[in-house]
């Protein structure tokens, strides 16, 4: 059943506009344990194994790992194009930021309701980061 | 934020495109912390590494005519020319990446080091500064051991603040941010900076993120020893900053550490769980390809102990023994004799790199030994062994251990 629009205010990190299908993660995400050539997760014990992040818009706690490894990862996916389309995360770290500022993927934190119990994966999401704006246009039924 | 005047000017463009990326990245970082305002650092140190999001950041920068503001110091690389005269496969692409990266940093103006231990040497901040140092032993060591106040910095974050001369005021800039978070009482038996290594290592795991206080620690710690706590504690964990009451400068007591609470969570750790660190470390035992000293970077009484015990002696046939240090330490234990007598038993003193770089893909399938559990983690060999500088020398030696 299709519901009607729902949208959120949100803290901006990096700017920008992104819009697609959400990916939601519980565990905290390392883009280099992604395959740099599809995007899908190749960490064999986390709850996104086997999943692609390409194009989505991924929601999830925080990043994890150390600063080389992660932006070089996130890095790989950008230049192949499949870098995710945003990211709504929880929790900040410097490294998390300079990663999605070098590779241009709009970030958001502080969501006014809890994104976990907001958004489902399957759900279309547009993320305004310029406007500090999460609007989630069409719910998985 | 409240940027000044001449802050503005930088993000607007004014004094070029290299600067403003490097002030965009910095105001995003402080809204993300809610920083009020950029305060100065007097210097940074830029955990530079040759792969691709490492040079797009600092070719960003380079091409937009940015320079570095204040002292900026660099990480290791790799030597292209010696590394090609020893292994053929290292492909053309990684050398050209590790190539671009280090013209990109000259041409930044920073001070080309290559070294993960700038603190000592090449790049040393004073009690109280306020800097950017990234790097696993350099954050730690310059907070803790030095009590200059940094955050855990990315490359690119570090290099922005060197370009910039500023960082935005959050996290171990703000007192309130340096407390103790994690009670660690040390019963373990402390030998020599190997043991140091392990214990970094646990601390780091059981604390995750956070700052331990060391309790029970019985004599003061060496330079060494402090360099590989920090480095294997912010590996195994993101540990920014720690506290041992009496050897570290920035709290006399256990208390003064806490700020004054009372500590939440407690541990201790005996021999027991050092025991079992190494235990979980090591892959392997048996005949070895090579040895791998000095991660972090060997200090000159590191190299010197290496040649000591090297003397008179010669590395088994076919085995490969590696000694990594800076260019700097390098030049005295030219100068002193050091290197000589690892070159004479077979060895090598090895300037500019680290052993995550590619330059070693040619022991990719190979079985190595080391004194660093920092270096079995993120090795890029097969199997590993870990122990003690002497027991890596009899190793290396013999061709087996274990």
């Amino acid at each position: 059943m299709r519901e009607l629009e729902r949208s959120f205010k949100c803290h901006k990190i990096i700017g920008g506009y992104g819009e697609g299908e959400a990916l939601v993660s519980r565990e905290p995400i390392c883009f280099y344990l992604t395959d740099p050539l599809t995007g899908i997760v190749r960490e064999k014990t986390h709850e996104l194994a086997g999943k692609n992040i390409a194009g989505k818009v991924l929601v999830f706690p925080s990043g994890k790992a150390s600063s080389v490894v992660q932006i070089d990862g996130l890095f790989k996916l950008a230049s192949h194009g499949l870098a995710p389309k945003a990211m709504i995360v929880k929790d900040v770290e410097t490294v998390l930021i300079v990663s999605a500022f070098i590779t241009k993927v709009p970030l958001v934190d502080r969501l006014e309701k809890d994104p976990f119990e907001t958004i489902r994966t399957g759900d279309l999401v547009r993320v305004d980061a310029d406007k500090s704006r999460v609007t989630i246009a069409a719910r998985q039924s | 934020m409240n940027l000044t005047g001449e802050e503005e000017r930088i993000l607007k463009g004014e004094f070029g495109s290299g600067t403003q990326k490097a002030m965009e990245l910095l105001v995003a970082i402080g809204e993300a912390y809610d920083a009020e305002k950029m305060i100065h650092v007097s210097r940074a140190h830029a955990a530079s590494s040759g792969q691709e999001g490492d040079l797009y950041f600092v070719e960003l920068l380079a091409d937009g005519g940015a320079r570095c503001k204040v002292p900026t110091s660099t990480n290791p690389v790799y030597d292209i020319k010696y590394f090609h005269s020893l292994f053929n496969h290292i492909s053309k692409d990684e050398a050209q990446v590790a190539r671009r990266v280090m013209e990109a940093y000259k041409r930044v103006g920073a001070i080309l080091s290559w070294s993960c231990v700038p603190y000592l040497s090449e790049n040393i901040p004073l009690y109280g500064e306020s800097v950017a140092f990234s790097e696993s032993s350099a954050t730690p060591y310059v907070n803790s051991v030095i009590g200059a106040r940094t955050n855990r910095e990315a490359a690119q974050s570090a290099l922005a603040a060197g370009i910039v001369g500023e960082t935005p005021e959050y996290g171990l800039h703000v007192r309130e941010n340096r407390k103790g978070t994690f009670l660690i009482d040390v019963e373990a038996y402390l030998k020599d900076e190997f043991d140091y290594t392990l214990l970094g290592y646990y601390v780091g795991k059981v604390v995750g993120y956070g700052i331990p206080v060391l309790t029970g620690i019985s004599r003061r710690p060496s330079t060494e020893e402090l360099i590989n706590f920090c480095a294997m504690s912010n590996t195994s964990g993101a540990i920014s900053m720690f506290y041992m009451p009496g050897f570290t400068v920035e709290a006399e007591t256990v208390k003064d550490a806490f700020q004054g609470d009372t500590p939440k969570n407690k541990d201790t750790v005996s021999d027991k769980e050092l025991c079992e660190v190494r235990k979980e470390l090591q892959t392997a035992s048996g005949r070895l390809d090579f040895v791998q000293l000095g991660c972090p970077h060997y200090t000159l009484k590191q190299v010197g102990r290496a040649a000591s015990l090297l003397k008179g002696k010669k590395v088994h046939e076919g085995v490969g023994f590696w000694v990594c240090t800076s260019a700097t330490t390098k030049l005295l234990a030219d100068r002193i004799g050091y290197t000589g007598i690892i070159e004479n038993a077979g060895g090598r003193v090895v300037v500019d790199t680290c052993i995550d770089e590619p330059c070693w893909v040619g022991y990719r399938d190979k079985v190595g030994m080391t004194d660093s559990p920092k270096c079995a983690y993120y090795r890029r060999f097969k199997d590993v062994m870990i122990g003690r500088l002497e027991d890596c020398v009899d190793a290396a030696v013999e061709g087996r251990w274990g």
